[in-house]
């Protein structure tokens, strides 16, 4: 069983001091994708990654990484993972071609000159190879650190927020190297603050809220699970009434009116409400409709709606 | 620990490939005794009991140690540096020797501290230093003297894996100052108060500097003085290899422990 996933994590605990950062993290990620662990600040994905890389010590439960015990074959684990991340980095004072170099001696590539050599060229850094990576922009030095990861092919790739803080084109070539890992069978962890990245790599999604793992599934399964957002703008407010019952009645849920724009909206998720469906009955009740639209939610929506809602059962607790 | 020979070897060749990309920093680190050297030779030469040229023959070796005794800075900064910036996660996250790196890196630092001493010693010549002792002698002082620069090294890796912070790192180095000042490095002892002459006699600085000044036949080892400065050579053997045996394994386990 363990074989079909690359990480695979049980009731996985670790305490700082009075703060409980993971609560019992099960997490499975399917070999040869790609899994977005997206969460809130300080929600614990940070720990989870340092604990799934070896670099903190787990103070409960277990974890198998490429399918190896992350504490008693914590040697074993490290053979077959890649790091990317805000705090593994690369050496500054060494020149981009030193860093591939002696990371590649480390990890015993043969022909390490070689392959240094062959990644500095796919990653765009061929020129830049003789400077020291402190004088690199943040693209650059990003893509050295992913070029560094991938000396000696990982099974596992951690990719802790690979594109924070960059443009867009250096985003766009570190997503354009997920894409060509994933072909090639790797398994990737992509920690990220940006949905849209999720949303366009990962194969599947672990909202990690308080220390746990909230809700899993693809970026559209996600989507569905939150439904659509269908809105109605009127030509005067007095008609905002009329087009609430509407909105109620084809949704059931509560709709919100936005009195500056004259629109009212509900989340739907009845797929047989369509935007003809909806201009119908809108108008056979009468509405003075101006604009109406069914929008999908993004994952904005989704990372808002599931993690406020477990904020709000919380509070409803307590 | 078959990994620990070419693991240890990539790191010593990385450390030595950063002062090659960085020159700077190590000719400003092999300035500082040079400079001392004039300043405290002629400063304090002309106000010592000691005669000038006397007292600069006496100051080499105490410079030297001062700054064999600099690697609790320079290991602590480095390792400190290189937790900070992420470097020694990344090698944590490798399949790397656990010793390779705390090892390499005082290995490379011998090598550095070696080139280092060169500036040190042509000027000590050219104001009046002499090796007045064996060659046989002189051999076994710079062995001892990169014994002791090893074992302080050690001593400043571990700390500076516990610090982390290149800031704190830089503020303790720059208070180490302080610990040649409490020994015979810069002055005589024997005209200390009693207390603070034994709290400057049991300074391991004393130890190898006593001994090197013997070894070299700059000054002969002072009468009555505490055990680590009336047999020198032992004493610098047995406080090299003590702090070794200390700091050397906490370093290699503070940088392989995953909290």
């Amino acid at each position: 069983m363990s074989s079909t996933y690359a990480v695979l994590s049980e009731g996985l605990e670790k305490r700082f001091g009075t703060v409980h950062a993971l609560r019992g993290l099960d997490l499975a990620v399917a070999e040869g994708t790609v899994c977005g662990l997206l969460g809130p600040n300080g929600a614990g994905k940070t720990t989870a990654v340092r604990l799934l890389t070896t670099l903190l010590r787990p103070d409960g439960g277990s974890a198998r990484v490429a399918g190896h015990d992350l504490v008693r074959e914590a040697a074993a684990v490290r053979s077959r993972i890649g790091v990317t991340g805000q705090y593994a980095s690369v050496d500054g004072d060494l020149t981009g071609r030193e860093n591939l170099r002696l990371f590649a001696r480390l990890h015993r590539v043969r022909g390490p000159a070689a392959r240094a050599d062959e990644l500095l060229e796919r990653f765009g850094l061929a020129e830049a190879a003789d400077r020291r990576a402190a004088t690199y922009s943040g693209g650059m030095r990003r893509r050295l650190d992913l070029a560094a990861s991938l000396l000696r092919r990982p099974d596992v790739l951690f990719l802790d927020e690979p594109t924070t803080g960059l443009d867009p084109a250096s985003r766009a070539r570190i997503w354009q190297a997920v894409h060509e890992l994933k072909t090639d069978g790797t398994t990737v962890l992509l920690t990220t603050q940006y949905l849209e990245e999720a949303d366009r790599l990962a194969d599947d999604i672990a909202l990690v809220d308080r220390g746990r793992i909230a809700h899993t599934g693809s970026p559209a399964g996600l989507k569905a699970l939150i439904g659509s957002y269908a809105e109605a703008v009127v030509a005067d407010a007095e008609a905002m009434p009329r087009a609430a019952a509407v909105l109620d009645r084809l949704t059931g849920r509560e709709p919100v009116s936005d009195r500056e724009r004259n629109a009212v909206g509900a989340v739907s998720t009845d797929p047989t409400l369509t935007l003809p469906r909806l201009v119908r009955e809108l108008d056979a009740a009468g509405v003075p409709l101006l604009d109406a639209s069914i929008r999908p939610p993004t994952l904005d929506d989704v990372f808002l709606r599931l993690t406020g809602e477990t904020t709000d059962s919380k509070e409803l607790v307590a | 620990m078959s990994m620990l020979v070419p693991d240890g070897l990539a790191m010593t060749g990385r450390q030595l490939r950063r002062v090659r990309n960085n020159p700077g920093l190590a000719v400003l680190t092999q300035m500082m005794p040079v400079n001392l050297l004039l300043f405290f030779g002629y400063v304090f030469g002309s106000a010592l009991a000691m005669p000038g040229r006397e007292y600069r023959s006496f100051l080499v070796p105490g410079l030297l140690v001062a700054t064999a005794a600099g690697g609790l800075m320079t290991g602590m900064f480095q390792a400190a540096q290189d937790t900070h910036r992420g470097v020694m996660d990344r090698f944590r996250t490798m399949p790397v020797s656990r010793a390779a790196v705390p090892l390499g890196q005082a290995v490379a630092d011998l090598v550095v501290t070696t080139a280092g001493t060169v500036p040190l010693l042509v000027t000590g010549l050219a104001v009046g230093w002499r090796v007045d002792g064996s060659a046989a002698g002189a051999v076994a002082a710079v062995g001892l003297l990169l014994l002791f620069r090893f074992a302080c090294t050690c001593a400043g890796i571990w700390l500076g894996l516990l610090t982390r912070s290149e800031e704190a790192a830089g503020q303790l180095g720059a208070s180490s100052f302080v610990l040649p000042l409490l020994s015979d490095a810069y002055i005589p002892t024997d005209n200390l108060p009693g207390w603070l002459r034994t709290l400057a006699e049991w300074n391991p600085i004393s130890a190898v500097t006593t001994a090197l000044r013997d070894l070299f036949g700059n000054a002969p080892v002072p009468a009555g003085a505490a055990w680590p400065v009336a047999h020198p050579v032992a004493g610098s053997l047995a406080w090299s290899l003590a702090l070794i045996a200390v700091f050397l394994p906490l370093a290699v386990r503070r940088y392989a422990r995953a909290e």
